[in-house]
């Protein structure tokens, strides 16, 4: 076998998965059910990724509690939510596809909260019609996570814990993915991958900035690697802020509240004791709100005559609500607003030990890390950066990317959520199309041989890789760099945006740039998380570029784009998906890229939805 | 601001030491925050593992004072005032570097157990029927986020070292979560009793105590496994009963 200077592992695959979530658990687990050879690289710990912090439910149109729903209501709710920038395609297989994949889950093991005649139970959620997402507790995502793990185990995959990938190969520049070059945390030394196809499952952006739900390992690492690679990155404008994340103590501040807590009830309320969210409806759920809080608390009951309370409204408003009240003064002390469950009590008998029921890791949350009885207090909480709607564009029927041989799953793919995702879709976006990509990989890895990497782009990728010890403890701190970096996004391309701020941002991250590219770190190459920050810089900058400029070149508000300079929807933006693209000088270049058109009998579906 | 004094383990798998930090902390401050500013300020390739800074994750792991804790959710304020806090990485495993344990012998283990096996589909349309009364035992189990801090406190496996006999807490609770699952058809009574090493465990209840998901290992996974067990293999009324009717085949 050939070998790599500095290089001290070679791996061979025929399908390469790199990221160990839900998507890149769902994928390897196809692939291999194909018969063949495939390897699954984890960031973390097999089983940390960040799908067990889903703690709502995943969506699919079972119909358990409510028999109106299909997949054509959950379809519409989807493009609606997404405010119909999605791949219609995308959504449609999703709407399709959910329901088995999640009763897949339960053959393998999974074990879904109930309903009284025993099928899996559904809960309401925001943006959903009707009661779609089957759950566990408040814990769904790690149900998921551990349920494929424990499932994939016994596939014969060659799982490689805490190693991190940071380039793909090509067979030539911008051609054909063959594989990948990263290093193993332990003892820091470079591997090669090669594989026949790649699948790219590496999640999202959120440590780009300061208040965010999402831990170190969202970097966007592999939203860049393609990138750099030659594939175009779509609708990176549309960054989800959660509405509900903890805001004190300070330590804590981001940490998600689950969706689920109004799902159960839960009222937002202002530092007047108002209940806010019913003073702002937007006009596409004008008519599928609740009149009053009487009709809300029925429709949470299971009332199937009632509308849903406000809260239930899509993510984007209800932070952008939350955010208006603490911006005119009406917030809690520590700059959010409340979030009220112990008032179920004044319904329900027993309530106390009802939300210790329905919602353990929220109760046990609060007590542990801000000394709050949910079941008694009020919480306090404010908009967190959650998810990115952007990502690798790809083929809606093959999740492939515009390079061929590379695929890309879950978060790190766009096209689903378009402008605004639904609670509850996540995770079965990460059934469905991971799936699909581990699927389609193993046909493109059967119709195509391996090619036998290039040395010098190794040897340039690893010569990159080295570079923060060529500063050692005299470069700039790589952690300070992070900071900065985070607290110019959060303070300049959040919730509400503005060309003279975002332009700001830009002169700020270019400066900052400047000071990755002199980020150093002492000590050696073995488990060594200074170097392992300084080496995510350059992704978190990138990403955070993106964002920024695909946000000016979306001169609107939409889903979760806010613009405070373009406050209402543009017809014409409503034609196209921003996409970044690498361009050859290696700067960065945005170009509108036209929606493709929903076929007409989905189209028809969405109607009839609009009319229900 | 107050400060407040740190010892923190510093080495590798072959030798270390404890190392001193003081470092001003915020209100309701938990230990990985604390880790996470030593880093920032005083020791940028501190290693320690982490991820979900939520309690959910289970990889921040360690001995704070000498207790098996998550760093995320072992707040400073709830610790000893004006004392130093030691920090230092799980002992039942071999040192990777600093805080970061080598747990990859809990990844092996979990593959020797036997799959989950479910029975044929309840309705024609290929799902199951459970009830929530029936499934809630198991759901309790589940809750398991590996975090492997059962397996650290065990002392099967930190004092004697009997990690090729004993599969610990962790994957007896994982094992009876399977035996007890309304679907599943699998049998591992004889692996508990011959390769799992169930006899080891003597119900200190040290597991159940660390446990940060609060999850009664011992008492309703540990020793109802246990009763299973003496019922199949060592009660003489059954072993009677077996002489008179053919053993039922392993499913």
């Amino acid at each position: 076998m050939a070998t790599y200077p500095g290089i001290s592992s070679i791996h061979e695959h025929d399908v390469l998965v790199i990221g160990a979530g839900g998507a890149g658990l769902r994928a390897a687990i196809e692939a291999s059910s194909t018969g063949l050879k495939v390897g699954l690289i984890c960031k973390s710990l097999l089983g940390k990724a960040h799908t067990v912090m889903a703690e709502g439910g995943m969506a699919a149109a079972m119909a358990n509690v409510d028999d109106r729903d299909s997949w054509k209501v959950h379809f519409a709710d989807t493009m609606r939510g997404g405010a119909y920038l999605n791949n219609s395609r995308m959504a449609e297989l999703h709407a399709q596809q959910a329901p088995d994949r999640v009763r897949e889950l339960e053959a393998w093991g999974a074990v879904f909260d109930r309903t009284t005649d025993g099928r899996i139970l559904q809960r309401n959620f925001g943006g959903h019609r009707y009661p779609r997402l089957a759950h566990v507790g408040d814990r769904t995502g790690l149900e998921m996570i551990r349920t494929l793990q424990d499932h994939g185990v016994h596939k014969g995959l060659d799982i490689y814990m805490e190693m991190t990938v940071f380039e793909l190969l090509q067979d030539k520049p911008g051609g054909r993915v063959i594989g990948a070059v990263g290093y193993d945390r332990e003892l820091g030394r470079f591997r090669v991958w090669k594989a026949k196809a790649v699948v790219l499952a590496t999640g999202g952006v959120g440590r780009c900035y300061k208040v965010s739900s999402n831990s170190w390992e969202y970097t966007g690492d592999g939203q860049v690697m393609a990138y750099r690679a030659g594939a175009e990155i779509m609708d990176m404008e549309f960054i989800q802020f959660h509405p509900t994340g903890m805001v004190w103590p300070p330590s804590v501040r981001g940490i998600l509240v689950t969706e689920g807590v109004r799902g159960e009830g839960g009222r937002l309320l202002n530092n007047e004791g108002k209940r806010f969210m019913f003073d702002d409806i937007p006009d596409l759920y004008k008519n599928q709100v609740a009149k009053d809080e009487e009709e809300g608390w029925r429709y949470v009951m299971g009332d199937k005559n009632a509308n849903r309370p406000p809260e239930l409204l899509t993510r984007d408003h209800v932070a952008r609500c939350i955010n208006r009240e603490v911006k005119a003064g009406r917030g809690s002390p520590h700059g959010g607003v409340y979030l009220d469950i112990a008032w179920v009590k004044e319904k329900i008998p027993n309530g106390a030990e009802h939300i210790k029921k329905k919602l353990p890791g929220m109760y046990h949350q609060f007590i542990t890390l801000a000394g709050v009885d949910i079941t008694k207090e009020r919480m306090e909480v404010g908009p967190t950066t959650h998810y990115c709607m952007g990502g690798i564009a790809v083929d809606g029927d093959t999740q492939m990317a515009s390079l061929p041989g590379l695929f890309a799953a879950g978060e790190v793919a766009a096209g689903l959520h378009g402008a605004n995702r639904l609670g509850g879709n996540s995770l079965s976006d990460l059934i469905v199309f991971g799936k699909v990509a581990g699927e389609h990989a193993s046909k493109f890895a059967k119709a195509n041989s391996a090619v036998e990497p290039n040395t010098q782009q190794i040897e340039a990728a690893v010569r990159m890789a080295l570079k923060p010890f060529e500063q050692g403890d005299k470069g700039e701190s790589p952690y300070m760099v992070q900071r900065d970096l985070q607290d110019v996004m959060q303070d300049l391309v959040g919730i509400v945006r503005t060309e003279k701020e975002m332009a700001r941002a830009l002169d700020e991250i270019a400066k900052l740039r400047v000071r990755a590219a002199k980020a150093g770190v002492p000590g050696n190459r073995e488990y060594n998380p200074g170097w392992h920050t300084a080496l995510d810089l350059d992704n978190l900058l990138t990403i955070s570029e993106m964002i920024t400029r695909s946000a000016l070149e979306r001169k609107e508000s939409r889903g979760a784009q806010f613009r405070e300079d373009y406050p209402s929807k543009s017809d014409e933006c409503s034609t196209f998906n921003v996409a970044a693209r690498c361009s050859e000088d290696g700067s960065m270049g945005t170009v509108r890229r036209p929606l493709t058109p929903i076929r007409p009998e989905l189209q028809e579906v969405i109607k009839e939805q609009q009319k229900a | 601001m107050p400060t407040m004094n740190f010892r923190v383990w510093r080495g590798d798998s072959k030798a270390g030491q404890f190392q001193d930090y003081t470092i001003e902390v915020d209100p309701g401050m938990v230990v990985l925050d604390a880790v996470h500013e030593i880093q920032a300020l005083k020791q940028p390739d501190l290693a320690c593992r982490w991820n979900c800074k939520a309690g959910k994750c289970g990889s921040c792991s360690a001995e704070v004072n000498g207790k098996p804790r998550l760093m995320c959710m072992t707040r400073l304020a709830d610790l000893p005032k004006d004392e130093i806090v030691f920090i230092e990485p799980m002992r039942a495993f071999p040192t990777i570097r600093d805080l970061v344990s080598d747990v990859s012998w809990n990844y092996e283990v979990k593959k020797k157990i036997k799959p989950f096996k479910p029975r044929k589909p309840d309705a024609p349309d290929g799902t199951w029927r459970m009830q929530q009364a029936d499934v809630e035992r198991v759901q309790e189990f589940r809750k398991c986020i590996e975090c492997f801090l059962c397996q650290d406190v065990c002392h099967v496996l930190r004092e004697h070292h009997k990690h090729d006999e004993f599969i610990g807490p962790r994957f007896l609770v994982y094992v009876a979560a399977l035996e007890m699952h309304p679907l599943d058809t699998g049998n591992r009574l004889k692996d508990l009793k011959d390769d799992h090493g169930l006899g080891y465990c003597n119900i200190t209840k040290c597991c159940t105590a660390v446990c940060p998901e609060n999850i009664t290992i011992t008492d309703n996974a540990i020793i109802p496994l246990k009763e299973r067990v003496v019922d199949e293999f060592y009660d003489p009324l059954t072993r009677l009963f077996r002489m008179f009717k053919p053993r039922k085949q392993e499913a």
